[in-house]
């Protein structure tokens, strides 16, 4: 699973307007200043880069499987759906 | 100052091809939301939405009117023959002069692009059809209503997105009740079911997959529908000198804007809008007996507006009624506060309040009385339309019963 991390980093870091390496795996995306169009935004560069489609309703993120608790989460949710499109 | 009622009423939309039918689904609680029967569906995540059902243009329209006509402007039309027929107004003379067209749409000819996008995009294809502009352009409808019934005064076409037809039967109202026309053709009209049209509402991730359900605490998105509801709007006393039917009397218009954000609305903006149109109508809160919601069934939508609706209506936020019809013909975008106003024409004349349906769990936030699943009867002398628009842009009717 190497370059899912960095890549799902490099593009919330975008969103944020920060740079990579200023962005850390605890913070939530809310500490980082991505509202609720930035997200939608990440969400989609994450759908373009790994070619995955991402369970995400605005409406309803708690029921989502996307998990947006942190950066971490977003990564880990990530490496799973390529995984899954692996299979 | 001049007053303006509602003298004709026409509609072609989920619930039916006519008013009649409109209103017939609206008391039983029928939902006009299904399957979308469209081409390349299998390539959209959302497959659901309130499509215009039975509906063949070949039996309305011959081949060179729908060379020129978009399906938004078909359905235009449509409503416009019932609602003109209704008033029984003929437009000759000073009073064709006297008389036009203000029509809400937000996405115009969108089958007509996307069709041609197809052509010379996906199909390499490198000649279109001589009309595709005339018959794309967003002010076509209001032009061919123009055209085929004499209107001669002030005809235009308003984009406010989801309050496109209340900020055109406002500008209407005001065109009338200031002296500038004597009858105005008004409502809106959207048919955006296309391909193209439902992609690009699926990426902004605020689309349910399977129901729309106001106000309601499992409430997982909005669902697109498409139609047109049309009115013929005339000064009182030239309604009232040719003995003319009237419908309801339009009292009051408030439009306001956030000032804050593209999509999250701001119950600031909504509030003043809602109190606005009843400043414009000199009516209290405690006279308005329902509101025609706004009611998206978005998660930010519903509990904005309800929040608003609460700080205007203070203690009588509990008594008046609510009702989202959008939960049985879907978000009828650009055209939606057109057929909604019929759920307010069916609640002033009728005393039939429509519901809102799919109603399952409450939600705190939505704490008012929102008519759940099923129609109430009820007298009602006052009654309120919300918009509020993508953009921040609110705009509410206030009609009263003659």
């Amino acid at each position: 699973m190497s370059g899912v991390k960095e890549r799902v980093i490099e593009i919330i870091a975008e969103q944020a307007v920060l740079e990579p390496s200023d962005v850390s795996l605890d913070q939530s995306l809310e500490e980082l200043g991505v509202d609720s169009m930035g997200l939608v935004e990440a969400i989609f560069s994450i759908e373009e880069s790994f070619d995955i489609q991402v369970p995400f309703n605005a409406n309803e993120p708690e029921k989502s499987d996307f998990d947006i608790s942190s950066v971490a989460t977003v990564v880990a949710t990530v490496e799973k759906l390529v995984a899954e499109q692996a299979d | 100052m001049r007053r303006v009622v509602i003298t004709g009423s026409g509609t072609i939309n989920p619930l039916g091809h006519s008013v009649p039918e409109t209103y017939e689904a609206m008391r039983e609680g029928r939902c006009g939301i299904d399957e979308l029967d469209i081409r390349d569906v299998e390539r959209l995540s959302i497959r659901i939405g309130g499509q215009v059902k039975g509906y063949n243009p070949d039996r309305r329209f011959n081949r060179q009117q729908q060379a020129l006509y978009d399906r938004f402007t078909q359905f235009t039309l449509i409503a416009a023959e019932e609602a003109i027929a209704q008033s029984a107004l003929e437009f000759s003379g000073h009073l064709a002069a006297q008389s036009g067209v203000v029509l809400g749409t937000s996405g115009g000819g969108l089958n007509t692009q996307d069709e041609n996008y197809r052509a010379v995009y996906e199909e390499g294809k490198n000649r279109v059809h001589p009309f595709i502009v005339p018959k794309l352009m967003n002010n076509s409808a209001a032009s061919h209503l123009s055209m085929n019934y004499n209107l001669k005064g002030p005809s235009f076409t308003v984009a406010t997105a989801c309050a496109s037809s209340n900020h055109a039967m406002g500008q209407a109202f005001w065109l009338i009740r200031s002296g500038a026309a004597t009858a105005i053709v008004t409502g809106g009209s959207e048919s955006m079911l296309c391909f193209g049209g439902v992609k690009a509402w699926e990426g902004l991730r605020v689309m349910s997959r399977d129901a729309c359900r106001p106000f309601s605490a499992n409430r997982n998105g909005m669902v697109q529908g498409e139609g047109a509801g049309i009115f013929v709007f005339e000064e009182f006393e030239h309604a009232k000198a040719r003995g003319a039917g009237i419908l309801a009397e339009v009292v009051g218009f408030s439009m306001t804007s956030d000032a804050a954000d593209i999509v999250m609305p701001s119950q600031q903006g909504a509030t003043r809008a809602i109190s606005g149109a009843l400043k414009d109508a000199r009516i209290g809160a405690e006279e308005v007996g329902y509101i025609n919601a706004h009611g998206t069934g978005t998660a930010a939508n519903d509990k904005t507006e309800c929040a608003a609706v609460s700080k205007v209506f203070g203690h009588h936020a509990d008594e008046v009624m609510i009702s989202s019809t959008k939960s049985m013909h879907g978000h009828l975008i650009g055209g939606t506060g057109a057929v909604e106003l019929l759920a307010c024409l069916m609640a002033l004349n009728d005393g039939i309040i429509a519901p809102t349906i799919g109603y399952e769990e409450p939600d705190p936030e939505c704490s008012l009385d929102v008519v759940p699943n099923e129609a109430r009867e009820a007298q009602v002398s006052h009654v309120l339309s919300n918009a509020f628009a993508f953009g921040g842009q609110n705009a509410v009717l206030a009609l009263k019963s003659m």
